[in-house]
């Protein structure tokens, strides 16, 4: 299926979606969907660096706390100097986007050259100094959190968590198209070998710390694009929770239970654990919620290593490899230079 | 110092350590374009740090090498490579999550492109690569259904399909038959009549004496011979360090 | 800033006495990492089980948390091996150390907080002991037990690992392991089950550094967490498998977290050893001591 006509069947699937959520006539659907799409934005964009790069970022939480506390940063200088309009949703994502970015960009370009355990472990790194700079930062609220006020309304659709909801289901429908886009073209195939072999990818001429830069941006952007709506949605951003590793893990263990090999993978993870996830907390503490996560992540990465779409083909006997190698490459991807 | 004057790989005085062990001491080779140059020597040797000093997988601390009149030692491995430089690897290194098809496919891809020249039909280029090396029935399949005879060829075929001006081809020989030594010599003879300059590594010796027109032996990291084939086996010294073992 | 030589000195004193428990943490982290190159990172979770251990026996019986430590040790041995099996079967036979064996480990260093969490709730645990409280004086120089103590009790555990590494067989059967697994093959040493006997050390480490820990602050489940970068920055900034270079390494983290803490506030102090990390990463990868 070419990308224009993938693109329409998801804004479809998208439409249809909403449309459900509205006929349940009950908020709390747009707010525990806001959560489950924004799982599915931060899983495939894990996914992209992660499961077609094979290097694994620790630090989601720090990308999507960028976006956050731009949006944060943002409001507060808004309503400081007493600007009469807020700045619309979009614009803020664009913001936090780019803040991640660039970030994921200075981060990558500094430990990339190293080792996929180096990076790994300096995402760790950047997550905690980061969260010790916005606690030290007043400006953001410091340590006691800061407060977003949430509009009321937003015409044509009413009630502003609807609004939220339908901004996540607009970037969740650009984040799967961008990591099937990557999939199919020529980035994609690069994106395999780094993963496979980086020696032997550099001597057939792949530029690998080019594309894994690429790769860990694009992750960036996208994490950082799902934070900035996030101070609206909670109203009171805390670092703790901002920056907790129920992110880390969880867009994690998305992404490595699903499979990681396409973007069905992070999607499925998502809403399944996702889902999962926000009819427990009603039912049972968070804590045992994230210790199941944890069990569900171990045992799915040591028994089923590709996956529950690795179970899929394997149940109905065809190997998960089968899947990934592509027949051709997607002519609509010109050839030029990434 | 310059060897030939036209020499397509220009290496002076290399020198490679890792902690307190040299690999490689006083390095110096002059290939001209079109040779075919045999690399002997007993294992641990050096022979494939050499090379990997020469294609950018490592840096080597001392001495120049220059490829087609540039200067390459501070060029990553990919460049070495869209500037006509390719190799094998000795132990195959396959990108297992790719089928046999999409192994060479990423040369093309992301070298032969790069250069600005497109094949009418990436298919068929693909498939006629490997029918040269004798993979094409298995051109859906991938690495893990390989026999390691069979991954050596894909290397080789992943090597070739970078179009390159200059192929080291490391131990591509190992484990296979007679015939299939011959097939492999004959497409590398072919290679080389199309102007590829071919630098063989290997320790069988039917196949180095009968492809080289010369020879250079590396002992511990140090090159004690440097001449026509028949001269090199029967310098004294070469027959002391590697054949007298 | 109030900059007095007091202060300074001070300063220093306890972030060479921090150092060398540090050092004690990182000592787990050499091992796997530094030398057996299995990226580890739930070893600071390990050290908090063994804080938690001797927390449970210090409240319950009163017994002294370095001894209980020790006594507990063949458990974390246990421990250790019975996950490098699981590791290497699923992993590393397969080769799928990068990914997957990170995720593995970071799904352990999770489970085993969020259990913590459970069981024990977020309130901080110390323990009591008679070192705990005093401080000892030279001049101007202040000296509390309470790190003197893990200090010493630290470096001697390095030394005594140092000793198993270098004059034991099967601690230079460790050592030989990660350079040459061939060769000790064709010795008729298994190579999986030296490994397995190294990760076991590893994680044994942890329940002395854990009572250690609990000694010097009070500790509650995500303490580890800070401890991450720190024992990371550390086993690289040493060289990686050098335990002498850890030890150096160590007590330079300790010394600059200390002055950071003392001049800047302690909130800063989270960052410092990241930072070092995020520096000692870019700029030598191979460390004080390299490799």
């Amino acid at each position: 299926m070419r990308t224009p006509a993938f693109l329409i069947v998801c804004l479809a699937i998208a439409a249809a979606v909403f449309g459900i959520a509205i006929a349940f006539g009950n908020d709390y659907v747009f707010f525990a969907g806001y959560v489950v799409l924004q799982y599915v934005v931060l899983s495939t964009a894990w996914n992209i660096l992660g499961g077609y790069c094979g290097y694994v970022n620790f630090g989601t939480a720090a990308f999507f706390a960028l976006g956050a506390y731009s949006t944060v940063a943002i409001y507060k200088f808004i309503s400081d100097n007493d600007f009469p309009h807020i700045v619309p949703i979009p614009v803020l994502m664009l913001v936090g986007g780019v803040v991640s970015g660039i970030v994921g960009f200075g981060m990558g370009y500094l430990t990339l050259r190293l080792r996929g355990a180096f990076f790994s472990i300096a995402t760790l790194a950047l997550a905690v100094v980061l969260q010790t700079l916005v606690v030290n930062w007043d400006y953001v609220g410091g340590s006691r959190g800061a407060y977003v006020i949430r509009p009321e309304e937003i015409d044509p659709i009413g009630n502003y968590i609807r609004y939220l909801f339908l901004i996540m289901l607009l970037l969740s429908v650009a984040a799967i198209v961008i990591a099937r886009l990557i999939e199919r073209s020529r980035l994609g195939y690069g994106f395999a070998t780094i993963r496979d072999d980086e020696l032997a990818a550099e001597a057939s001429g792949v530029p690998t710390l080019r594309l894994k830069l690429i790769a860990t941006t694009i992750s960036g952007v996208l994490m950082g694009m799902a934070g900035a709506p996030f101070p609206y949605y909670i109203s009171y951003l805390q670092p703790d929770s901002t920056f907790g590793l129920d992110y880390a893990v969880n867009s994690i263990a998305m992404p490595l239970i699903g499979g990681t090999t396409t973007w069905v993978g992070p999607l499925i993870g998502a809403v399944l654990l996702g889902s999962l996830q926000q009819i427990a907390t009603v039912t049972i503490s968070s804590a045992v919620n994230l210790l199941i996560v944890g069990l569900l992540l171990v045992g799915f990465v040591i028994v089923a290593p590709n996956g529950i779409i690795g179970l899929v083909h394997h149940y109905w006997q065809r190997k998960p490899e089968d899947f990934v190698g592509r027949r051709h490459v997607d002519a609509d991807v010109p050839g030029a230079v990434p | 110092m310059n060897g030939g004057m036209s020499a397509i790989l220009q290496i002076d005085n290399l020198g490679k350590r890792f902690g307190g062990f040299v690999a490689l001491e006083g390095i110096s080779l002059s290939v001209a374009p079109g040779e075919r140059l045999g690399l002997i020597g007993p294992n641990g040797s050096g022979k494939s740090t050499l090379v990997n000093c020469i294609c950018g997988t490592l840096r080597n601390e001392q001495g120049e090498v220059h490829f087609d009149g540039k200067k390459v030692d501070g060029l990553d491995a990919h460049q070495r490579t869209h500037l006509g430089l390719a190799r094998s690897f000795q132990l195959p290194r396959p990108f297992v999550s790719l089928s046999l098809i999409d192994n060479i496919r990423i040369p093309l891809l992301y070298t032969v492109a790069v250069r600005g020249k497109h094949h009418d039909d990436v298919e068929d280029h693909c498939h006629s690569l490997l029918r040269k090396v004798g993979l094409e029935t298995k051109a859906r399949q991938f690495p893990r259904a390989l026999t390691q005879v069979e991954m050596r060829k894909l290397e080789l075929a992943r090597a070739m399909a970078s179009e390159p001006k200059l192929l080291i081809a490391d131990e591509a020989m190992a484990g296979l038959t007679h015939s299939e030594i011959e097939d492999i010599l004959a497409l590398l003879v072919r290679l080389n009549e199309q102007g590829v300059t071919v630098i063989l590594i290997e320790h069988i010796m039917r196949a180095v004496m009968s492809f080289s027109r010369r020879l250079v032996v590396l002992v511990s990291g140090k090159k004690i011979a440097d001449g026509a084939p028949d001269d090199v086996m029967r310098d004294p010294e070469v027959e002391r360090a590697y054949l007298g073992q | 800033m109030i900059f007095s030589f007091d202060l300074l000195i001070n300063a220093l004193v306890s972030g060479i006495l921090i150092g060398g428990f540090y050092a004690a943490v990182t000592s787990g982290v050499s091992l796997a990492f530094g030398i057996l190159d299995i990226v580890n990172i739930a070893h600071p979770a390990f050290v908090i089980l063994g804080s938690y251990v001797a927390y449970i026996v210090n409240a319950t019986f009163g017994f002294d948390p370095i001894l209980t430590s020790i006594v507990v040790m063949p458990a974390f041995y246990a421990l250790g091996a019975g996950i490098y099996q699981v590791y290497y079967a699923a992993f590393e036979k397969r080769g799928q150390e990068s990914l997957r064996g990170l995720a593995f480990f970071f799904g352990l260093l999770f489970i085993t907080e969020v259990s913590l969490v459970l069981y024990f709730g977020v309130d901080y645990r110390y323990v009591d002991a008679s070192y705990i409280g005093p401080t000892w004086h030279f001049g101007d120089i202040d000296l509390p037990l309470r790190l003197l103590v893990p200090c010493i009790v630290a470096l001697l555990m390095m030394a005594a690992l140092q000793l198993i590494l270098t004059r034991t067989f099967v601690g230079r059967a460790i050592m030989a392991v990660a350079q040459d697994q061939l060769a000790l093959r064709l010795m008729a040493v298994d190579p999986v089950k030296i490994k397995r006997i190294a990760f076991g050390i590893s994680i044994a480490t942890a329940s002395l550094a854990g009572a250690l820990l609990i000694i010097i602050q009070p500790v509650e489940p995500s303490v580890g967490r800070q401890y991450i970068g720190r024992v990371f920055a550390i086993c690289v900034l040493g060289g990686m498998g050098s335990l002498p270079g850890a030890v150096i390494a160590a007590m330079l983290v300790g010394i600059v977290e200390s002055l950071t803490s003392t001049f800047y506030g302690p909130s800063w102090a989270p960052a410092v050893s990241f930072g070092f990390l995020l520096l000692t990463l870019a700029v030598r990868p191979a460390g004080l001591m390299g490799r």
